[in-house]
């Protein structure tokens, strides 16, 4: 007689109903809500919760700001006005630089808050460092790009398709550079006051607001570089 | 040095707004005169302005909207008087100074008199509802506030230096472009209404996570008040049509300031793009603007009538059903722009059909009022005024929201009419009966009906008689904005429009009395019971005026209308219940951060008005600075003995017992 085997998944399954403590697995539809987390009749979340979801809402509504300059961009896209057109502007290599060192940068970020979480100060400040330091490259990048273009007479005066282009990086441009500050501040609050819990707070926020900026990247490169590479 | 910025920039040959400006800066010396001799600023400084209490920064911001909506009014007595007296001739305002005028009034009146009247209740009155102690990030409610109120000193200082916007209250391209409007106006306009729109975003990511995630125990959502409902509904709009609106006047600034071409009439600038993004915020925002006043009226009417709020849920469903789809009708305000049929038939259908989800709350008005034992105070006679006001006012709005009919009244009078009958009927109107209902909960003691019932009548009979000459004017085909009128006939519509006006202004002055003979005899009307309405949300079970805790201890939500059920419980026990177990409580402390920010923001904002850039730089560094400063402080929160906060309670108890006591032999009518 052969004894019959599960598949994996339903084995990960019958395991998980069978924990007790369900971890990992908050149940779905109605049940008993977590207490704490501001759900149904269980009364207000703890801070933890408030400060991340407070600042989810905040990127949310920074993405719809984000989603007005690609709208612009997608209107002026071919208004030229027989200047340069969206072919002339892109260079891949230096745009996939640029990528590589931003979506490196999101993982080392998440490096660094893994190494929050186990309370290691070292770890931590190096791995946001090296978020920083790449974060930099990311800006001089964009900043060569911007002046090689400016060079050739590319400037947000010659059109509209160039204006929104330059708008539509450039205020992402400007959230990385917004986040090397508010980056930089951390390092110093880490190091001046510990893993207190509204440091902890921050760093959350600061991780949530890193990656969602990446988020927004992988827009642009689509939207703006890879499509008009193709144009 | 001083970049633009030099002596020309006062208006020095115009008596009008150098006459308002000097009694505006005699008052105000008046005022800090007073305030330093009788010793007031330690008191004002701790109390008030460094304050993160909900109800303080609520009722900061209503007083904001107060006197901003007399400032604004002031503008619309210029404007009717204007038009009546040029007729065939040039009236007392040229044409520059009149244009100025119009434009203010609109951003004034929107942004810096509805917007804070309507947050400030927000404010005031989702955590009392709630059942907790304040909102979810009590020092970036005080961050709000203070940008609002800083973006309100910017418009109003441009009535002295330099001049305002001549664009109309939403400066459409390409005319607020340098070329068309070289000026300081423009840039007015564009800083203070993006240093207020970035405090209202705020607020609205603050009551948002508030509404979210801070509630007190056993309050589901369908347990909430239709008023936390409603706010919940505006502020989620906030968030999602305020950051349009910045980044649109991004957009413009940058047109202006570095010559770019987002909205430009030549290089492929689109200033179509302009309308629509800003119509994308601008039609939300109106229902920013009126879905609190719902939910406000929707108390009134359910308090006044004895009578649990009829179809609570299709209230609800009707609330988000507005919210979704005041996101997809912005195209109406201009059918004109010629997008062709297709398009145009989309947001007609739209604007027609978000029309329902109103009806469906008027006819849940009307039904909670039907088998009631309705009490006719004050608040109710504004929403009955309410109901006729906006109920005509909608059905204009759907006469408007069909193409063909736009196009003969696009921009004409009736538009005016129409839209100020909303807005009136619904947002102000709302705004006063709200102030009537809540202010013993704010200040302890209640306004004098009379005076109350004498400025409704004025308001709502010059109302009317203001705004129905318009609609005719309108469909005599006058269009709006005319700064003289070269058809005598119109002459005796718009003499009776005056005469609405000058009821209204007694509307007005019956208000301003209302509230200082009620100062002026606060003992006499002192509301002891906390309670003084009958009413049915948690905010009535503090003691007028709240403690800055609200709750001793946090309430424990059993159904829908969570007070009403506590007090039926007790009459009918004839006893409260058991008295609780007091615990110290946490409250966040006093932060001035909120005043540097407003502070540093509207220094940045002259200094950019004017081509300061020094001083812009400088005030960047000092943000940054501060933000670090700030980010440093150690102590957050201090703590409120269990001694403090039972003495408080027991005397809230007393208070209690004694109307228990009194409503058992008869004697109280409530």
């Amino acid at each position: 007689m052969t004894t019959f085997r599960w598949p994996a998944s339903l084995e990960a399954y019958e395991r998980v109903r069978q924990d007790p403590h369900r971890l990992g697995h908050r149940p779905h539809g109605p049940g008993e809500p977590v207490a704490g987390a501001g759900l149904g009749e269980t009364g207000p979340a703890r801070k933890r919760i408030i400060v991340g979801y407070g600042f989810w809402i905040y990127l949310l509504s920074d993405i719809i700001l984000f989603s007005c300059f690609f709208a612009a961009f997608a209107v002026q896209r071919g208004a030229t006005a027989g200047g340069p057109t969206i072919s002339d502007i892109v260079e891949l290599p230096r745009v996939g630089m640029e990528t590589a060192a931003l979506l490196i940068s999101s993982y080392t970020c998440m490096l660094s808050y893994a190494a929050t979480n186990a309370r290691n100060q070292f770890w931590t400040q190096v791995m946001l460092l090296v978020t920083g330091l790449l974060g930099l490259v990311f800006l001089a990048l964009e900043f060569q790009e911007f002046a090689e273009l400016a060079a050739r007479g590319i400037v947000p005066q010659r059109s509209g398709m160039v204006t929104s282009f330059y708008g539509l990086v450039g205020l992402h441009g400007l959230h990385v550079t917004l986040g090397l500050l508010w980056l930089g501040t951390m390092m110093a609050q880490v190091w001046a006051r510990g893993f207190v819990p509204e440091v902890i707070h921050r760093l959350i926020c600061f991780n949530l607001f890193w990656h969602a900026l990446d988020i927004v990247w992988i827009g642009i490169f689509t939207v703006v570089y890879l499509v008009g590479s193709c144009a | 040095m001083l970049g633009k910025l030099d002596l020309s920039a006062i208006p020095l040959e115009q008596p009008i707004p150098l006459i308002a400006a000097g009694a505006v800066i005699i008052i105000g010396i008046a005022v800090i005169i007073l305030i330093t001799v009788k010793g007031w600023w330690p008191y004002l400084w701790n109390e008030w302005i460094t304050s993160v209490d909900h109800k303080r920064i609520g009722v900061m911001y209503c007083l904001l909207g107060l006197l901003m909506l007399i400032r604004g009014f002031a503008d619309a007595i210029m404007m009717r008087t204007q038009q009546a007296v040029a007729i065939n001739a040039d009236g007392y305002l040229p044409p520059e100074h009149y244009n100025q005028i119009f434009s203010a009034h609109g951003v004034i009146m929107i942004l810096f008199g509805a917007m804070p009247l309507v947050i400030g209740f927000m404010n005031f009155l989702v955590p009392l509802q709630l059942g907790v102690r304040d909102v979810a990030f009590p020092t970036f409610n005080s961050v709000g506030f203070w940008l609002t109120a800083s973006g309100a000193l910017l418009v109003n200082v441009s009535l002295v230096v330099g001049e305002f916007a001549r664009t109309g209250w939403i400066p459409y391209a390409p005319l607020s472009e340098t070329t068309y409007s070289p000026g300081v106006g423009v840039d007015y306009y564009l800083w203070a209404v993006q240093i207020s729109g970035i405090g209202t975003l705020i607020t609205g990511i603050n009551i948002v996570t508030t509404i979210l995630k801070m509630r007190c125990p056993g309050m589901s959502y369908f347990r909430m008040p239709i008023f936390t409902w409603t706010s919940l509904a505006a502020c989620l709009l906030i968030v999602a049509a305020f950051p349009i609106l910045t980044a649109t006047l991004a957009m413009l600034s940058l047109d202006r300031y570095l010559g770019w071409n987002y909205f430009t009439n030549i290089l492929g600038g689109n200033p179509m793009m302009f309308t629509n993004l800003i119509w994308a915020w601008g039609h939300p925002e109106v229902y920013i603007l009126v879905l609190p006043c719902f939910g406000i009226f929707s108390e009134v009417f359910s308090t006044f009538s004895g009578k649990p709020l009829f179809g609570y849920r299709s209230m609800v469903a009707a609330t988000l059903f507005i919210c979704v789809v005041s996101l997809t009708v912005w195209l109406h305000h201009f059918f004109t722009m010629g997008t062709g049929a297709a398009v145009n038939t989309f947001f007609g259908i739209t604007s027609s059909i978000i029309a329902v989800g109103t009806g469906v709350k008027v006819f849940n008005w009307i039904f909670t009022m039907y088998g009631g034992r309705v009490r006719f105070e004050v608040p109710m006679l504004w929403g009955m005024g309410f109901i006729v006001t906006f109920v005509i006012g909608g059905l204009t709005g759907v006469l408007l929201a069909i193409p063909p009919a736009d196009f003969i009244t696009h921009n004409s009078m009736f538009l005016v009419a129409h839209f100020h009958n909303v807005i009136v009927g619904g947002t102000v109107f709302g705004i006063f009966a709200g102030v009537e209902f809540w202010f013993p909960k704010a200040f302890g003691f209640r306004l004098y009906p009379g005076w109350g019932k004498i400025a409704f009548w004025c308001a709502f009979l010059g109302f009317w008689i203001t705004f129905t000459p318009l609609y005719v004017l309108g469909l005599l085909g006058m269009t709006r904005r005319l700064q003289h009128i070269n058809f005598p006939e119109w002459t005796p519509w718009l003499y009776v429009s005056v005469v609405g006006v000058a009821i209204l202004a007694a509307g007005m002055v019956a208000q301003v009395l209302q509230l200082v003979l009620s100062i002026r005899d606060r003992d006499k009307l002192r509301d002891l019971t906390g309670d003084p309405w009958d009413g049915r949300s948690l905010e009535w079970a503090t003691p007028s005026p709240a403690p800055f805790f609200n709750f001793a201890v946090m309430p424990n939500v059993e159904g829908e209308e969570a007070y009403w059920g506590i007090k039926q419980r007790a009459i009918e026990t004839q006893r409260l219940g058991p008295e609780p177990k007091y615990q110290a409580i946490h409250m966040p402390l006093n932060s001035p951060v909120g005043f540097y920010t407003a502070f540093i923001s509207f220094v940045f904002g002259f200094a950019v008005i004017w081509y300061i850039w020094w001083i812009a730089i400088l005030s960047f560094v000092a943000a940054f600075a501060g933000f670090v400063a700030f980010a440093w402080r150690r102590e957050h929160e201090y703590e409120v003995p269990a001694e403090e906060v039972a003495r408080v309670d027991r005397a809230r108890r007393a208070s209690r017992k004694a109307l228990l006591e009194e409503l058992a032999h008869g004697e109280a009518t409530v």
